[in-house]
């Protein structure tokens, strides 16, 4: 029990301790205090280390249940001359307490609640769809709805000797990591001279790849920043320029190889916006193509593309496994 | 000390700083452009009513001179001179209806008088401390057609630029949250009005009704972080809002800070039980 002073109803009958077997504790978000007021309690499998149901609770089941300095707590800046009400303490897994008092897994990540992720998901997706321009909304719908893709993508890049490598050695395709001057002296056709002549021509910067922020799961943040980084590379691979059409042929090759919603949806939806015309180019040669690439390639996170920079272009595509584009002018 | 101030308060990434201050001000510099936007869906368009709740509970008549602190996109302002305006149509209308015996001359020189005090000699000065903000307002007013009585200074409601004695009403809305010092800003609100002045608060306060305190605490912690990432692309600010919200002191206790700073007269009135509170306080 804890000291309430502002006439809040007393919230637990049972102490709050992390990791409990035995007895179901009740959940202690709004559904599961009115059950408990007829003396049901919320079954054991729906809460989550922290005292929190799945729906509301911000630690996913993966993270450890870390004890943290709740901040309200501690004395707020005006206690200093004025009187103070005691404030009833909080377990950790309370959502009224910041999200950074759950683990943060890596630099950038924002712990939420399942029921966040599908307002993101559902938000996200209507942004989108709505301002294309919004590059954000792409990413963030892709870390939502990510959480069966990902970790299928990440076990392929596990059983395949160069993905474990890109797996253990985490390389970043940043314009800090590249060397330009290098690559551009490569000879023609080769995939550090096309790449940096797409970078080039479509005046596009590796560095503009937003970080993960809602994956809760720090090798999985890292797959799906590969998946971002790897993306230029796909458009040079699949001689696709950055306009609508050529977004989407990459989208269809993308939704194939990874299965991740975000690109399956962006490859159905995308179309709506185009003419005709496009759609029939797209419909007859240009899709069709990226599907039976797609299905035949291997998996495209799996190629240690920093190590193969000299490598003629055409040959990396025999070696995946894409079939050279239709002569289409995009 | 402040090291600790700063770092319990403000864990927003992309601040280097543990000053208060330098936090805040980022905070609104980042979401001045989309802050209408982000207030109509987090509050599905309830902020205007409490808005013009603030400004019937003032009731200001034509001449008032009005501060607005921490008023940044003009929301309060625009309300203050629309009502202003359209007491001083019923006051002319009024005064025309005594003067049907005139003749046409006599009216059309009236006419001639009234015509540069449409507000009456009522202003408005609107005070914020961000300079993204103010833009934000005045392109607002320039949008909206609001020209006249109207004035944007920079300043800080803990130091404000003017001198003693100088306003009718002081208004602080949505924005002594995020004062630092609220007891500055409350000694400098009594310094700046004159004596019968009104100072006026609205703020978000304490909900005391259990249920729709736990369903306020939902909404607020679920949703409007994830609001403020799809509309603005910026989570961690409305993160920091809904935190300083309940951080804020309740409407006892600010009753208490108020009358401390010197006003007399001190009430306050809930708004959709507690969400909202408008604190009023007279210089007596």
């Amino acid at each position: 029990m804890w000291p309430i002073a502002d006439g809040a109803t007393s919230r637990s009958l049972v102490p709050h301790s992390a990791g409990v077997q035995g007895r179901s504790r009740p959940c202690q978000c709004l559904v599961g205090s009115f059950l408990l007021r007829f003396n049901i309690y919320t079954p054991s499998w729906v809460v989550r280390p922290g005292g929190y149901c799945w729906v509301t609770a911000e630690c996913s089941p993966l993270l450890p249940h870390v004890e943290t300095h709740h901040r309200r707590d501690a004395a707020p800046f005006w206690d200093e001359t004025h009187r103070r009400l005691p404030r009833p303490s909080r377990p950790a897994g309370d959502p009224l307490r910041s999200s950074e008092g759950c683990y943060q897994l890596y630099p950038g990540h924002i712990p939420t609640s399942p029921l966040q992720k599908a307002l993101l998901a559902a938000g996200s997706a209507f942004m989108a769809l709505c301002d294309p321009y919004r590059h954000d909304m792409v990413a963030v719908l892709g870390e939502t709805t990510g959480c069966l893709a990902l970790p299928n993508l990440r076990d392929k890049m596990k059983h395949h000797p160069e993905g474990y490598r890109i797996l253990q050695e985490r390389p970043r395709i940043r314009l800090s990591t590249l060397d330009m001057s290098k690559l551009r002296g490569l000879p023609d056709g080769s995939l550090g001279r096309e790449y940096v002549r797409f970078l080039e021509d479509n005046k596009v910067s590796p560095d503009t790849r937003m970080p993960p922020k809602f994956v809760d799961d720090e090798e999985l943040a890292y797959v799906i920043q590969r998946y971002r980084e790897v993306h230029d590379l796909m458009h040079t691979l699949l001689g696709m320029p950055t306009n609508m059409l050529g977004e989407i042929v990459v989208k269809w090759f993308e939704a194939v190889q990874t299965g991740l919603p975000m690109c399956v949806l962006g490859a159905a939806f995308g179309p709506v916006r185009l003419s005709a015309r496009k759609l029939q180019v797209l419909a007859t040669e240009l899709v069709p193509w990226a599907i039976r690439s797609g299905r035949n390639a291997s998996c495209i996170l799996n190629v240690y593309y920093e190590q193969r920079w000299e490598q003629p272009v055409e040959s990396l595509r025999k070696e995946i496994g894409i079939f050279p584009p239709p002569a289409v002018r995009v | 000390g402040l090291g600790v101030l700063g770092l319990e308060l403000f864990k927003v990434d992309c601040i280097s700083f543990s000053c208060p201050f330098f936090a805040v001000y980022q905070v609104f510099e980042s979401v001045a452009k989309k802050y209408d936007v982000m207030n109509d869906s987090m509050t599905l368009g309830i902020h205007r009513v409490w808005k013009d709740i603030l400004m019937h509970k003032m009731n200001p008549s034509p001449g008032t001179l009005l501060l607005d602190v921490a008023g940044g996109t003009g929301d309060i302002a625009f309300r203050f001179i629309n009502y202003v305006r359209s007491a001083r149509e019923r006051q002319l209308q009024r005064k025309l209806k005594n003067h049907q015996n005139l003749s046409w001359q006599e009216i059309s020189e009236s006419y001639q008088e009234d015509k540069f005090k449409l507000l009456g000699d009522s202003q408005v000065v609107v005070c914020d401390i961000n300079k993204e903000m103010l833009k934000v307002g005045k392109q607002k007013a320039q949008h909206l057609g609001y020209s006249e009585g109207l004035s944007w200074v920079l300043g800080n409601a803990e130091e404000l630029p003017f001198d003693d004695d100088k306003f009718d009403v002081y208004t602080i809305a949505f924005g002594i949250r995020n004062v630092t010092r609220i007891d500055l800003a409350l000694e400098e609100a009594y310094r700046v009005l004159k004596p019968g002045g009104r100072f006026l608060c609205l703020e978000f306060s304490r909900v005391s009704n259990p249920l729709l305190s736990r369903l306020y605490d939902l909404y607020s912690f679920q949703v409007i972080p994830v609001l403020g990432e799809v509309i603005a692309g910026d989570w961690k600010s409305y993160q920091y809002l809904v935190e300083s919200i309940r951080r804020f002191p309740p409407q006892e206790e600010l009753k208490a800070m108020i009358e401390d700073a010197g006003f007399l007269k001190v009430d306050y009135q809930n708004l959709n039980s507690g969400i909202v509170a408008i604190h009023s306080g007279f210089k007596l």
